[in-house]
């Protein structure tokens, strides 16, 4: 089969969601009043509320939200096929990833643009409250494991784009500075720094020397380093502890120095990569040569795992923090919601399934592809690269070398990865923070002692999982505990949409089925994972930091749905202020 | 050179330059409004920085008027040898044998 009809299709399927299903959402259920006054106009300040036009607030929301893991998901998932991966993504955005994302600006807009955390606090209570907050810190504990295995995997895969990514750094700097003191415009010096990045990958993809390969270094794969590593077990450590000090300078940087003009160099990167992998489909057209279904995935069944593999692009809670968070403060009218929230959610469709084709469409034959994806452990570790090497051969369709392609795509990845890093260690810092003051722990308050804690718990839980590659290749295995914490938050997202909907005598089915979908798969495959995989009951190994870590989040899952269940079933609700 | 009905030539120029106008017109409204999404997260960091600046300007110049005790007293108090003999010789010249000030002690 032709691959341009998954995205042909996939596309269609986008623009009837947004046309039709959203819009009746807007209009029925969410009730969106074009004369309602914003928080962005009601408490104009500036900084944080400021009318914005819903463009500029979408695109914005867009870049915020699409990172590596819409990539990294796919690219696991097709394992059982393409069209489970296929379904799930353009089905999961239009039902359940696009009426979250409104939904959480939605409601912020109604509850003068206040996170979804304090909307907790105030619709179901402030033990709801404290357990939002633990999700939240399993999440980003989630997100800097995987995220700091996905950086070292590709720096050692692709040693060719290291180079680039460090460069990133000082070019950034230099922006931030430039636009902060000098009030400079930043699209020019932006366009600089990439182009910089861009030089140094076509150089480092064609001259070895410039490749900083550190398992070449350490003498090759087979060596035996130190302490009995390898040199890619030694890479990988050296690589994480690399990162790792990164990440607790620049999270503790102010954000305009590193992080925001990093975010603007990605910002370029997002539109070259969609462009170049869109473009490239188009005129290579390549064929599928992946199952529709793969009859030899036996290990692990696809229901319901698959619904924690893929979460961003399909439906993700973290959406719903950047929706609350600041899309909310600086959304003009109430209207702009639908194009802001929904068509945001769709943006990150849109690369999850260019991912799904990249991945399906790599291998010359069917034969080949079982033999990438012969396990799910084999699918969890290989699929990234698979889909580095299947946007390669996309990038010829437009005449670019594969091997410069292969440097580019994977600088693309690194770089959302590490923007993803940084935001979520300092996250993490305000969760630490805040999770002291709320048990008057005064030293957690301290930014260098819960950035310490946020780093050395991040580093311990990335190194402990064991990989076929020995000490600290393992971090893949910890991809479904962060795609079940993230599938929870949006389920918690959804939850109070569902609450606030029904509060108002609205039909609030349209948020609570997926809700019911998103805590039934979790839950199912928690167990799942957890009883059957992890414990080393029948034929499974015993895993202590996976079953430790999965039956945390297993507890949590319980919790979450006796909160939804006592909150759903009470009678007398405190009662709702009138403009909401 | 004056144009007549008819003129398919010059017709045809016209409005391939048109097309080229509009072409550019729309490309650089396309990056203007590309460039403002991505500075609008930027803005609001600047913004945010600047304000907290102002806010430890404002809190270090007046809370003394507002009768907040200022935070940054705490360290100025080390610049009390320095200027302390200036201050001697002013109250002096000022035709003061004491010290004015009760809070600050000088002789």
């Amino acid at each position: 089969m032709n691959s341009v009809w998954l995205a042909v299709i996939g596309m269609i399927v986008f623009a009837i969601g947004y046309r039709f299903y959203s819009k009746w959402v807007a209009e029925k259920i969410y009730r969106l009043d074009p004369n309602y006054v914003t928080p962005a106009h009601q408490y104009s300040d500036g900084v944080d509320f400021v009318p914005t036009k819903k463009m500029i607030l979408w695109g914005h929301h867009f870049t915020s939200v699409a990172g590596a893991a819409p990539i990294v998901g796919p690219a696991i998932a097709v394992y059982w096929g393409w069209l489970p991966a296929f379904l799930w993504v353009t089905l999961g955005t239009v039902f359940a990833a696009g009426v979250h994302d409104f939904g959480t600006l939605v409601l912020s807009v109604r509850n003068k643009g206040q996170s979804v955390g304090t909307i907790t606090n105030k619709l179901i209570g402030k033990r709801a409250k404290i357990m939002f907050l633990f999700i939240i810190l399993i999440l980003v504990l989630m997100v800097n494991a995987v995220f700091a295995w996905v950086i070292a995997n590709l720096f050692v895969k692709f040693p060719a784009s290291v180079l680039s990514v460090f460069l990133q750094i000082p070019l950034a700097i230099w922006i931030g500075y430039a636009v902060y003191k000098k009030k400079k415009g930043m699209l020019i010096p932006s366009l600089i720094a990439l182009a910089v990045m861009y030089g140094a990958a076509i150089l480092a993809s064609r001259v070895p020397a410039l490749q900083i390969d550190l398992v070449r270094y350490f003498g090759g794969a087979d060596s035996t380093v130190m302490f009995g590593l390898s040199g890619v077990s030694m890479a990988f450590l050296v690589w994480i502890v690399v990162l790792m000090v990164y990440v607790y300078i620049a999270s503790t940087l102010p954000v305009w120095k590193l992080l925001q003009p990093r975010d603007y160099i990605n910002s370029h990167q997002l539109v070259v990569g969609l462009f170049i992998l869109y473009a490239g489909l188009i005129f290579l057209q390549p064929k599928v040569t992946a199952p529709a279904m793969n009859a030899a995935a036996t290990d692990v069944s696809w229901f319901p795992l698959l619904f924690i593999t893929i979460a961003c692009g399909a439906i993700s809670g973290f959406h719903g923090l950047v929706s609350s968070g600041t899309s909310s403060k600086q959304l003009e009218k109430e209207t702009d919601a639908r194009f802001v929230g929904y068509l945001g959610a769709v943006g990150e469709g849109v690369l999850a399934l260019i991912a799904i084709i990249a991945v399906v469409t790599v291998f010359a034959t069917k034969a080949d592809f079982t033999a990438a994806y012969s396990s799910f452990a084999a699918a969890s570790a290989g699929g990234l690269g698979n889909f580095i090497n299947g946007a390669a051969q996309l990038a010829t369709g437009i005449w670019i070398p594969a091997d410069i392609a292969r440097t580019i795509v994977s600088i693309i990845v690194v770089s959302f990865a590490a923007t993803t890093l940084d935001t979520s260690v300092r996250l993490m810092r305000y969760i630490i923070a805040e999770i002291g003051s709320e048990y008057n722990v005064q030293a957690l308050t301290k930014t260098h002692v819960a950035t310490t804690v946020a780093v050395v718990s991040s580093a311990a839980l990335v190194l402990l999982p064991k990989g076929p590659n020995g000490f600290g290749s393992g971090g893949y295995l910890l991809w479904p505990l962060f795609g079940t914490s993230n599938q929870l938050l949006a389920g918690v997202s959804l939850l109070l949409i569902s609450i606030w909907l029904k509060r108002q005598g609205r039909n609030y089915l349209v948020t609570f089925i997926p809700m019911v979908f998103v805590f039934f798969m979790t839950l199912w495959a928690m167990v799942q994972q957890v009883v059957f995989q992890w414990s080393g009951y029948g034929s499974g190994e015993l895993n202590m930091l996976l079953f430790g870590i999965g039956g945390l989040i297993l507890i949590f899952v319980f919790w979450i749905i006796i909160e939804a269940i006592a909150a759903f079933s009470r009678n007398n609700p405190p009662p709702l202020s009138k403009e909401m | 050179m004056k144009w007549r009905p008819g003129d398919r030539s010059l017709l045809s120029f016209l409005e391939r330059e048109e097309f080229a106008m509009g072409f550019y017109e729309q490309l650089k409204r396309a990056i203007a409004v590309y460039d403002e999404i991505l500075r609008q997260p930027h803005r609001t960091e600047i913004a945010r920085e600047l304000r907290d600046e102002e806010d430890l300007f404002m809190l270090l110049c007046f809370s003394e008027m507002l009768g907040l005790p200022n935070p940054a007293f705490y360290y100025t108090l080390e610049l009390y040898p320095v200027i302390i003999e200036r201050f001697h010789d002013w109250h002096l010249r000022a035709g003061m044998e004491k010290s004015p000030l009760e809070g600050i002690r000088c002789c």
